[in-house]
């Protein structure tokens, strides 16, 4: 198959810079003119499903938590289709993000099989000149795991660890926590989508 | 390892040239230095989580998002500044308008002062002046706002640094894998040829692709300047040998 050269060229990217928030949470900010309640705050509307929460810090090479990052979630329903499960929040200053949703079920990869339940993330801040794409799995589906398009592509298997939240209970939800580490130890496995 | 051309008429995008982007660890702009991943990016065969994207529709705005004149306004104040209007033309690589996008801005205000807790410079807060807003783009890819133009601004990077007059942008497009921030400069500032940050893009083409054209045509006379700012998300393959009526 020959492709044709696109006549244009995309746009590059700059970094979201120190403040994001007043484009992207503008509340936050104070700011109530465009956006109340801010766009992607509150549930992800991702259909019935069982409920989840998804919590995790991020943290820069020196280990110091990123305080300024946004984060945005894309994620199927739990039939597997993709259609709004979207949402975005500020990370607090100790580099916590938190979204509450349902568990995604699964949707076919590039060989047409499954693959393992995920949601997709995206990491802007001050410092990151092209946003961050990363994807979050998890634990308690090994098995899916196991046979993952994706996961199967990190040569590595130490650093498919670093894409995989741990369960666990909180008030009788299921809750699952995950550190992105954009930089050294324990480095986030980051996409070329 | 063959991927599988995916999903019926959802092509695949065009893979992200990544020397037309920044490098992730640009030492000028020195927050990228404990920012940037050390570990090549994972190049991953483009899936229905990624060639699928979130879509807002017009219930979403408010009647002033795109007018930041008076978005903001207290008493029914009008921000100080140099008014203008920016518009322009949401395109994708294959110069197909991309509708129905949102799109959301943010800048400081005339004085060169965001309103945002962690800002400390002296220049004043403008009372009616938030700095933000967004649109949705029409059926022709188009979207426009109302503004002031936003001043230059000190940083604290390398002792003396100061960013040009800039707009941020976000745009989604119908793709996760389109998703793009990037900044809007204005044509002719010399100072955008100083700044870490619009310097950390390696070519000057590609700095060029961001400065905005004095637009005279779309001007407001007695009220506003124009200037235009079109934006190129990802755009989707097609082959030479198919032949599609629409979508490639
Ligand atoms: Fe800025």
């Amino acid at each position: 198959m020959l492709n044709r050269l696109p006549p244009l060229r995309e746009s590059p990217s700059q970094t979201a810079g120190p403040y994001v928030h007043i484009g992207l949470t503008p509340s936050l900010e104070g700011i109530s003119g465009p956006n109340v309640p801010d766009l992607g705050s509150g549930p992800i509307a991702a259909g019935t499903g069982q409920p989840i929460n998804i919590i995790g810090r991020i943290f820069d090479g020196s280990a110091a938590p990123v305080g300024d990052a946004v984060v945005e979630l894309w994620q199927a329903d739990a039939d597997g289709r993709h259609n709004a499960g979207w949402g975005r929040t500020a990370c607090g200053a100790d580099g916590s993000f938190r979204f509450e949703t349902v568990k995604p079920g699964r949707v076919a990869g590039p060989d047409g099989k499954p693959m393992a339940p995920h949601l997709t993330l995206w990491i802007v801040a001050r410092g990151i000149n092209v946003g961050l794409h990363t994807r979050l799995y998890f634990d308690d589906e090994a098995t899916a795991n196991a046979s993952d398009f994706v996961l199967n592509r990190i040569i590595d298997p130490r650093r498919r660890t670093t894409l995989v939240a741990k369960r666990t209970e909180v008030a009788g939800r299921a809750t699952y926590t995950l550190d992105i580490r954009l930089q050294g130890e324990g480095e986030t496995v980051f996409f070329d989508i | 390892m063959t991927i599988v051309p995916p999903y019926g008429e959802e092509g695949s995008l065009y893979p992200r040239d990544r020397a037309w982007h920044p490098p992730a660890n640009t030492p000028g702009y020195k927050s990228t230095t404990l920012r940037a991943p050390r570990h090549a990016l994972l190049s991953l065969g483009q899936t229905r989580s990624e060639l699928t994207g979130p879509t807002f529709g017009h219930g979403i705005l408010n009647p002033l998002d795109n007018d930041l004149i008076r978005n903001f306004s207290q008493d029914g104040g009008e921000a100080i500044g140099q008014r203008m209007i920016v518009y322009g033309q949401v395109l994708d690589e294959n110069a197909r308008p991309v509708r129905g996008t949102l799109v959301e801005f943010w800048q400081a205000n005339a004085g060169g002062r965001y309103r945002h807790k962690r800002e400390g410079y002296l220049a004043a807060l403008d009372p009616n002046f938030g700095g933000c807003g967004r649109a949705i783009t029409d059926d022709n890819g188009y979207y426009h706002f109302r503004t002031i133009k936003p001043g230059a601004y000190p940083w604290p990077n390398g002792g003396n640094d100061w960013r040009p007059a800039h707009i941020h942008f976000s745009v989604f497009g119908h793709a996760f894998a389109q998703r793009l921030i990037t900044q809007m400069y204005f044509e002719g500032d010399p100072m955008i040829w100083q700044d870490p940050i619009a310097l950390s893009i390696p070519d000057r083409a590609a700095v060029e692709q961001l400065i905005a054209r004095l637009d005279r045509h779309n001007t407001t006379p007695m009220d506003a300047l124009a200037y235009r700012f079109d934006i190129v998300l990802r755009g989707r393959r097609s082959t030479l040998f198919e032949n599609r009526p629409e979508g490639n």
